[in-house]
């Protein structure tokens, strides 16, 4: 194999790796935040205990993610350095306005949050859980601002040398695509946690365990499972429409439509066969046109308008994108379902939907990584879109051998990391909000 | 061409900044969990130690990542070659950093294998601790580059005996700050034992620091003269000197802060080695990577002057702030 595919796939392996943990700590940030909000305001000890428990899980969580995110930060360096010697002007500055704006903050509050009970006073605390909030949502902006740019660049110019200079930050931080997926992001990052709350609390209340604890933890799980799905289909919205605009081929391959033309279907499941460049399935009829600016007729390009080197692998984005869609549409349902039962107070009892609430926990996950195939399997063969080619970015002194080498440790010890995770999540949580 | 050449300074100066900030208080807790076995004599004493980095180390580490970053978006050149250069001597590092930075919270929830996660800490932050060393005096000391600024060395070109010297130097430094550090952290019987480690590593450190100066002015002749480099040397030597007689008086604090100027004598020393370049080439000093070769445009080092130069004081602000609430002996409910 060569070495820029070794490289690509050491690339998606670590970062679809340290993704599963930001992605939990966003939410469970939030979590904290709310508890510790109440608790503040209505002095109940039941909040106190939701909050302990939710740290604890995030000190677990938190020091997963930051081992592996050291390896992120590092591989632009080791894997992509022309890449890197390329966009130092633009894509340094964000990485390092990260650190400084972002890492210091939420790392430095962490060990308040979690050392910090006994210590200091409880309005101190609360502005920890409220620092390590805005920390974490500060490093997620950062790097989806890194990672926009990639996919719409803006603020730049190049030079006769063909390096990219810098010409406005404000530009680079703010380019067409970055709202768009930084709220899709931190969106989908809450309905991950809505559904591990609920799922630990469901467990919790059909178990009769931890009783008044787990019925406000159910309470603000499903809460929170109702809302933020909802939200999403309109962010996820805005975002679909962006892609169109921004990057025709990449949404072109997400709907597999080769052909321009009006009235462009929507599917619901299918498959795309790139060779004879048709797509089956089972479709509605002109919704792809219709969702872009509620008209049915409107027009949308296909990928034949496009030279077929720039394609992306059509089916890959495909599918990954109508997994994201089908389980999103999937969480509305689940917590407009909750939402009822818990208005006509059923929830307690339902113990059919209590049951199922725990094996959802990985569903989010699943949509998460899916929506990242799609954006950035869609992309290629960019990794700057229109600018610069992936095959152009890779290290030129490391060897294929090296890679290799490096790719079975990381295989190893993250499999040690992720065997270990999640022992010790299931541990914390049979030990459950009453433990010291 | 002025104005730039301000900037490249002002950012050797504050990357230079940020990597000591990180070898000063990454290295305390490092030099702890490197040091555990030794210090620690039971479990409840392992603990107190743990427990007494467990609230600080991942803000520590945030100094390399920003130190990174900063090295990214100023010397682009120089990060592309240093870390593509070095290749599995970084993947040795991250493996290191991963073990080092998991275990703690590993061990504490996983009794059962609570052994073999301080193994994993004691080696994670040992080895992290000895590669860094080794990686800063490979750039200063000189490595083959070709002129397309790519390394031209292997692996062993890396384990030669002055960059390792660079490691091991390093190594004595960061195990005295953990031992100070203990020191200051804890009481009684164990810390009566981190004082006696204290003793030992003071003698230690006045040996590989003599070698050291040695060393750095017979190879590199523009330090003769240079002024940074005598008052990196006198603070190196006060500092272990003023531990000396701390250490005898059994004062708690004082060891700490003497500690921590040896250490910034000793970075004092290599920068002003270093300066400008930033990769040095041994295949002679026109390959070298400087400041100058190898940055960005005004431009984006101005914006991030801006950012560091009204962010970095905050983050020193808060930062104390949080020391501060964990001040004085590590306390039993400290503990995870
Ligand atoms: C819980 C996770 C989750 C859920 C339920 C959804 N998404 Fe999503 N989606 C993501 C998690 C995600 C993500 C992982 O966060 C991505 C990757 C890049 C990004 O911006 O967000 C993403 C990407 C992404 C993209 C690609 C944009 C790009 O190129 O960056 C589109 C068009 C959508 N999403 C649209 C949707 C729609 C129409 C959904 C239906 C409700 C939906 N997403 C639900
Ligand atoms: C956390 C969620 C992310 C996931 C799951 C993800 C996933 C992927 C995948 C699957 C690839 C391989 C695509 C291919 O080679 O066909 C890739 C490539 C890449 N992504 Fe991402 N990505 C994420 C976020 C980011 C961010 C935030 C950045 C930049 C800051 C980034 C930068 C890159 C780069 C440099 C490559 C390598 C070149 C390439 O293959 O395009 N990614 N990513
Ligand atoms: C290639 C891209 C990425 C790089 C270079 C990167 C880098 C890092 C680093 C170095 C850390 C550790 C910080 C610490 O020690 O405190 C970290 C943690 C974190 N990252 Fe990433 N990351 C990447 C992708 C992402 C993405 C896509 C997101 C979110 C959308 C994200 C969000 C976070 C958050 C919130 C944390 C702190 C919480 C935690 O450690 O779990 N990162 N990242």
């Amino acid at each position: 194999m060569d070495a820029l595919l070794l490289a690509r796939i050491q690339f998606a392996f670590t970062i679809g790796f340290h993704f599963l943990f930001p992605a939990m700590t966003l939410g469970t940030a939030l979590v904290i935040l709310i508890s510790e909000t109440l608790h503040l305001m209505k002095k109940d000890d039941v909040y106190r205990k939701i909050t302990d428990f939710f740290a604890r899980l995030l000190g677990l969580i938190f020091v997963v993610g930051a081992a592996t995110g050291i390896v992120m930060e590092f591989s632009f360096g080791t894997n992509w350095s022309q890449y890197s010697r390329t966009v130092g002007d633009i894509f340094g500055p964000i990485l390092a306005a990260e650190g400084v704006i972002a890492f210091f903050l939420e790392s430095v509050f962490v060990g308040v949050l979690i050392f910090g009970r006994k210590r200091v006073s409880p309005k101190v605390y609360w502005l920890a859980a409220l620092l390590v909030f805005i920390g974490g949502h500060l490093s997620a902006f950062w790097i989806i601002v890194a990672n926009s740019w990639m996919q719409t660049p803006a603020g730049y110019e190049i030079d006769t040398a063909g390096k990219i200079i810098l010409t406005s930050f404000y530009d680079a931080v703010f380019n067409p695509s970055m709202i768009a997926r930084f709220s899709h992001t931190v969106l989908a990052s809450w309905i991950t946690c809505a559904v591990m709350v609920s799922g630990i609390a469901g467990y919790y209340v059909r178990k009769g365990l931890h009783g008044e604890t787990a019925r406000t933890m159910l309470k603000i799980g499903i809460i929170l499972l109702a809302i933020t799905p909802l939200i999403q289909l309109g962010a996820a919205h805005g975002h679909a429409i962006q892609v169109i605009d921004t990057q025709p081929v990449k949404a072109a391959a997400m709907e597999g439509h080769f052909k321009t033309g009006r009235g462009a279907p929507l599917y619901v499941i299918g498959y795309v066969d790139e060779g004879n460049e048709k797509t089956y399935g089972i479709y509605i009829p002109k919704f792809f046109s219709f969702l872009y600016n509620f008209d049915f007729n409107s027009e949308i390009k296909g990928l034949k308008d496009f030279p077929k080197e720039n394609w992306p692998p059509v089916n890959v984005v495909f599918q990954s994108y109508h997994i994201m869609v089908g389980l999103g549409m999937f969480f509305i349902t689940l917590g407009l379902l909750g939402m009822w039962l818990l208005w006509t107070g059923k929830i307690y009892t339902a113990k059919w939907y209590l049951f199922w609430l725990p094996f959802f926990i990985p569903l989010p996950h699943l949509a998460h990584e899916s929506g990242w195939i799609t954006a950035e399997v869609g992309r290629q063969p960019w990794i700057i879109y229109g600018l610069m080619k992936t095959a152009d970015a890779a290290s030129v002194v490391v060897s294929a051998g090296e890679i290799v080498f490096s790719l079975v440790m990381f295989a190893l010890v993250y499999l040690l990391l992720f065997v270990m995770f999640v022992r010790l999540f299931v541990k914390i949580v049979k030990q459950g909000p009453a433990a010291p | 061409m002025e104005n730039i050449q301000n900037f490249q300074i002002l950012w050797f100066v504050l990357i230079f900044i940020l990597l000591l900030g990180y070898a000063l208080l990454d290295g305390f807790d490092m030099g702890v969990g490197a040091l555990l076995p030794f210090l620690g004599g039971n479990k409840e004493e392992k603990d107190t130690l743990i427990a007494s980095i467990g609230p600080v180390w991942d803000g520590n580490e945030v100094w390399l990542i920003t130190g990174g970053g900063a090295l990214f978006a100023a010397f682009p050149h120089a990060y592309a070659t240093a870390f593509s250069g070095f290749y599995l001597a970084m993947m040795l590092v991250l493996l290191a950093l991963i073990f080092r930075a998991v275990s703690m919270e590993f061990r504490a929830n996983d009794p059962a294998r609570a052994g073999l996660w301080e193994k994993a800490l004691v080696g994670g932050s040992a080895l992290a601790a000895l590669l860094f060393g080794v990686a800063l005096g490979n750039v200063i000391y000189g490595v083959p580059l070709t002129d397309k600024m790519e390394y031209a060395g292997k692996f062993f070109t890396l384990l030669r005996p002055v960059p390792l010297l660079f490691g091991v130097a390093g190594l004595a430094a960061v195990l005295l700050q953990g031992a100070s550090w203990a020191v200051m952290k804890t009481e009684g019987e164990l810390q009566e034992r981190s004082f006696q480690a204290v003793r030992v590593l003071m003698w230690i450190n006045v040996i590989t620091a003599l070698v050291y100066f040695v060393v750095l002015s017979v190879t590199f002749s523009r330090l003769s003269g240079n002024v940074l480099f005598y008052v990196a040397v006198v603070l190196t030597f006060a500092g272990l000197i003023g531990l000396f007689f701390s250490a005898r008086k059994k004062n708690d604090v004082a060891p700490f802060w003497e500690s921590s100027f040896s250490f910034v004598g000793l970075f004092l020393a290599a920068g002003a080695a270093q300066f400008p370049n930033l990769i040095a080439a041994s295949n002679g000093p026109n390959f070298s990577l400087t400041i100058y070769n190898s940055s960005t445009g005004l431009y984006t080092l101005q914006v991030m002057a801006v950012i560091a130069l009204i962010g970095m004081p905050i983050v020193i602000g808060y930062t104390i702030f949080v020391y501060r609430l964990f001040k004085g002996k590590t306390r039993a409910d400290d503990h995870y």
